[in-house]
């Protein structure tokens, strides 16, 4: 299962000259950095990048628990007069949508969100699954914690920073993870709504360096008609490493929290 | 509730009325706290959710962005007819059903499979390969598209390598329309099988180990724990994830068909899903009224789904049902 993300940090790690005379090899015949070199000697747009991404992810994965968690909360309480209603209301979404077009023109011709960061962040912010996953998990707290601190005079908000949050932890633990990892990821976003190149997110700059390069090297009557040598393109191996530095972080991250997962889906997924 | 319904209604209908309001109102006041906590999410989904649910007029329209969504004029079913006239409906329609029934049964079966093997090998490995296992799912489709480049070049990939290596001709596979379908599925259970092999473990976990030790006495074999108490009490389950991606039949995964093919039109016959036709008709064509017909066509038909397989479900099993 990892060998073919081995390949790539392999290929990466490959002299270019040995790529186009023998092709990508699982182990490199003549190891070189020049591709990691190479990319870092103009480091400005990956930097930049990297900063996108960082901010996307971590104002993303805060907000996105407070709202997740704080509307589960509300719907896994079974006194909650609306609570029938609510859920619904949340899970209906995940039925039926609007479609991709009708929430394009919302965001760019209504709210003026395109070329904005806060549009790779907010419509994004509550997943109707994490919800459900939240609310699966809240709903095995017994209520009787609850009515003890409502007699002890806490209100609800209270309740709910000083006791739900503190007692979720490991589903909080869970959800945060897969709520970063998504803002980590995101690109459809950035693909249909980030022009400006100071906003463009890490995936973003990787999609756009492969669409570049492969409209040449793919283009059948171009490379029938232009005899170029392959040397000459873009390094094979900068694409690869730029695919590194943009997975890298994240896959040496996870392994550290995998621990929450098991728990936080275990109580999480059963019979949401 | 219920009672009130009985009650003669001596009272004028006014006073039935504001009295309805005081005391719907006395009921939000004592639940308002929790109110307010649900509210941003409410919120949240009713703008970019609820909202856009109206812009499915443009369905109907031919929009134009001086006129706005409401002044555009009406043109009936005309964009309808334009995109199921043509060769596209068929096409995206059927590569999206049959590639998304392709990967629910293809991975249901490997994921259960993979979870049950997991259950079975010690404490210590299982980390190890949950790991391994999980490490696809965490990388984005644009992260997967270079890794299956690395793969499917054309001259340095490792495939035509290894076909080198056998003498066979190097081959196109950005061009090489056939290989596509094993192609797009196999790179999506790489991906996608971790998830899922863990939300079936997680099941397993869950499973009271008495039931194991009942049949342990009882001298079952470890199939017969599998097929006997670790499947059975799996079902539920097992059905709802079902009815979730049976939901999703009419919705692909845009992400996977539009990168890992690389967007190379040789692929458009069998890699063209609704999804990427509706993106490349907004962002490519600019057909506004027209994508967003499809989409329309796409969350009526796949809500027909969900309550169908629900319906379906629920004749068999009630317990088993979502709603």
């Amino acid at each position: 299962m990892v060998i073919p993300f081995l390949l790539v940090v392999s290929i990466s790690l490959t002299a270019e000259s040995s790529i186009v005379n023998g092709g990508y090899r699982l182990i490199p015949q003549v190891f070189s950095l020049e591709a990691y070199r190479y990319i870092l000697e103009a480091p400005l747009i990956l930097l930049r990048a990297y900063g996108v991404t960082i901010f996307v992810t971590v104002v993303g994965t805060v907000l996105g628990l407070l709202f997740v968690s704080m509307t589960a909360y509300s719907i896994s309480r079974r006194d909650y007069r609306y609570n029938r209603i609510t859920t619904f209301y949340i899970f209906f979404t995940m039925l039926f949508s609007g479609g991709l077009v009708p929430g394009y023109i919302l965001i760019t011709q209504y709210l003026h969100m395109k070329d904005t960061i806060w549009v790779l962040i907010i419509p994004g912010l509550l997943s109707p699954f994490y919800v459900m996953v939240m609310r699966g998990f809240l709903m095995k707290t017994p209520v009787e914690i609850y009515e003890s601190a409502k007699i002890d005079g806490a209100n609800e908000y209270r309740i709910f920073f000083t006791m739900v949050i503190p007692l979720a932890k490991p589903a909080l633990a869970t959800l945060g993870l897969m709520i970063s990892f998504g803002y980590w990821n995101e690109w459809f976003g950035g693909l249909l709504y980030i022009d400006n190149e100071k906003l463009v997110p890490l995936q973003l700059l990787l999609v756009r360096m492969m669409s570049t390069i492969d409209y040449l090297t793919t283009n059948p009557y171009f490379a029938s008609q232009v005899d170029i040598p392959m040397d000459l393109f873009p390094k094979l191996s900068a694409r690869m490493a730029m695919a590194v530095l943009v997975a890298g972080p994240m896959t040496i991250v996870f392994p550290f929290f995998q621990r929450y997962f098991v728990k936080g889906l275990t109580v999480g997924s059963l019979k949401g | 509730m219920d009672k009130a319904v009985i009650r003669p209604q001596t009272m004028g209908s006014k006073a039935a009325k504001k009295n309805w309001f005081a005391r719907e109102w006395k009921h939000f006041k004592k639940n308002s706290e929790l109110f307010l906590l649900a509210l941003p999410g409410v919120l949240h989904k009713l703008i970019f959710l609820y909202l856009p649910m109206f812009g499915l007029v443009l369905a109907f329209k031919r929009f134009r962005f001086d006129k706005g969504i409401w002044g555009s004029d009406w043109i009936g079913f005309k964009n309808f007819e334009f995109f199921l006239t043509s060769d596209n409906a068929f096409r995206v329609t059927r590569n999206t059903i049959l590639y998304n029934c392709g990967f629910i049964l293809i991975t249901t079966v490997s994921a259960l499979t993979l979870a049950v093997l997991l259950n079975e090998v010690g404490k210590r490995w299982v980390k190890v390969y949950q790991t391994a296992l999980f490490l696809p799912y965490f990388l984005s489709w644009v992260v997967v598209s270079y890794i299956t480049l690395g793969f499917l070049d054309h001259s340095n990939g490792y495939l035509n390598h290894i076909l080198a290596l056998f003498g066979t001709e190097p081959v196109k596979w950005y061009e090489a329309a056939k290989a596509w379908p094993t192609i797009i599925v196999v790179v999506n259970l790489w991906k996608g099988i971790g998830f899922a092999t863990l939300v079936y473990y997680a099941g397993i976990i869950g499973i009271d180990q008495e039931y194991y030790e009942a049949a342990k006495m009882d001298g079952a074999s470890r199939i017969r724990m599998v097929t006997g108490i670790t499947i059975p009490l799996l079902m539920p389950l097992i059905i709802i994830l079902l009815i979730i991606s049976i939901g999703g039949i009419f919705r692909a995964d845009f992400g996977l068909f539009y990168f890992i093919p690389n967007d190379s039109s040789f692929l458009y016959p069998v890699t063209d899903v609704i999804d990427t036709y509706v993106y490349r008709s907004l962002k490519v064509v600019g057909d506004i009224g027209m994508s967003t017909a499809v989409g329309l066509y796409q969350s009526v038909v796949g809500f027909i789904f969900v309550l169908t397989a629900n319906v379906i479900v629920k004749k068999f099993n009630s317990e088993n049902s979502l709603w």
